[in-house]
């Protein structure tokens, strides 16, 4: 059902890119976030594509140009486009990803069916964060961000983000 | 298919999204709650993310001068192709809901057929936006049934909106000449073929939230041939005043 992603990147370049992180999520690189879809080098110049998490996303603006900042710190030049298909989805999120977002305080996305069921049947699936818990509830669908909800620890009473699961 | 229709066909979706994303971004700080505030919102900015995408690709095709802020910021009323419904104001959270629910059911089943478009751009910009709105649609089908079937004052303002919005729900179905052109050639797609379904689903949750479908045969249009209601002078006004009055400013 969800699409593979397709990563066509220069190895060579990959350490630069992990420098760069999701300016509001500063724990995930954007390798971490699975939004590079290729990178590499063509007449001295760095061609970077990267895919949109969701449309209207303000952190895509500030990405590119971090992009662009990282490469010229090591004295490249590097030019970023956007490729919206295919779509980007959350499986794209590397594991180490998951790990950074659960550590900094978010919950990662679950399977699209728990995710309905979370956030729609109310249903006492996502996992608190703070103590692991699942004695959890839903406080809003919309969230700080448009990728994340808003969710509440029962136990421990801790509120913390759930990012969405996008496929 | 011409150029031109081409370009107006894009705008005839493009524009409901800015019109409807700037309506509930004039909802940001003033929700009912914070949880509904931010809701409508974070709608806006897919709305307008989606929006950028049309117009860049727009001014891509046509304009090599023009960027997606001449298109957003400096047309005139009668060149925004948006339909009424979209421009309808906040007049209350009912009929924030009820304006959204009318329209993300319609949007969902547009963009479920625009990815077949044989214009790549538009392919790819569906595909993009049909997972955003799928969760627009929940949102606000959620709320329809939480204030239909809720409070007896929620109920009956709800369907006030039901009544006062349901007029302009035809006109979502109306081909345009541009819309023709386009079907002919494979890039737009039939409207006219989801009205069915469209009713359908939208009786469906009405009737869940025990609400009463409006029994009118009258309907109104005008906005996909750029004639809008009075409420899209003030809207403009408010979306325009920065580039008018500060005219290429940037941010
Ligand atoms: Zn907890």
């Amino acid at each position: 059902m969800s699409t593979k992603l397709e990563q066509h990147i220069d190895p060579l370049l990959i350490p630069i890119l992990e420098k760069v992180s999701d300016p509001e999520i500063p724990v995930l690189s954007i390798m971490d976030m699975g939004v590079v879809r290729s990178a590499y080098v063509k007449n001295d110049i760095v061609n970077i594509t990267i895919t949109p998490t969701y449309s209207g996303c303000p952190a895509m603006d500030v990405m590119g140009d971090d992009i662009i900042n990282a490469f010229e710190d090591v004295g490249k030049k590097a030019k970023v486009a956007l490729v919206l298909s295919p779509a980007w989805t959350t499986d794209w999120i590397t594991p180490r990803g998951r790990k950074a977002l659960e550590e900094y305080g978010i919950a990662a996305p679950l399977e699209a069916e728990a995710d309905k069921e979370a956030l729609l049947g109310g249903k006492k699936v996502v996992k608190c964060t703070n103590c692991g818990s699942s004695n959890t509830k839903l406080v809003s669908q919309f969230g700080s961000t448009a990728c994340k909800a808003l969710f509440q620890c029962e136990d421990c009473l801790e509120p913390f983000d759930y990012f969405k699961c996008l496929k | 298919m011409k150029k031109e229709n081409l370009k107006q066909y894009i705008y005839g979706i493009a524009d409901n999204v800015l019109i409807l994303g700037q309506r509930l971004s004039e909802l940001c700080g003033h929700g009912p709650s914070l949880e509904t505030d931010i809701a409508c919102t974070n709608i806006a900015l897919d709305l307008l993310g989606q929006t950028r995408s049309y117009y860049q690709y727009v001014a891509q095709l046509f304009d090599e001068d023009k960027t997606e802020d001449d298109i957003a910021f400096l047309r005139t009323e009668r060149q925004y192709k948006n339909v009424l419904l979209v421009e309808q104001p906040n007049t209350h959270f009912g009929y924030v809901i009820v304006r959204q629910f009318f329209f993300d059911v319609f949007h969902l089943q547009l963009l479920q057929q625009l990815q077949n478009s044989t214009d790549e751009t538009l392919s790819a910009i569906a595909k993009k936006a049909i997972k955003e709105v799928s969760y627009h649609k929940r949102f606000s089908s959620d709320w329809i049934k939480r204030l239909g079937d809720g409070t007896e004052e929620s109920h009956q303002k709800v369907q006030e909106a039901v009544n006062d919005l349901w007029r302009f729900t035809d006109e979502l179905f109306h081909m345009t000449e541009d819309d023709i052109a386009t079907l002919e050639s494979g890039v737009g797609i039939d409207v006219r073929v989801l009205k069915d379904k469209y009713y359908q689903q939208v009786k469906e949750i009405l009737q869940e939230a025990t609400l009463d479908i409006p029994e009118t045969s009258w309907f109104q249009k005008g906005g996909k041939q750029g004639i809008h209601s009075e409420h899209m002078g003030y809207l403009l006004s408010d979306l325009q005043y920065m580039q008018r009055t500060y005219p290429d400013m940037k941010w």
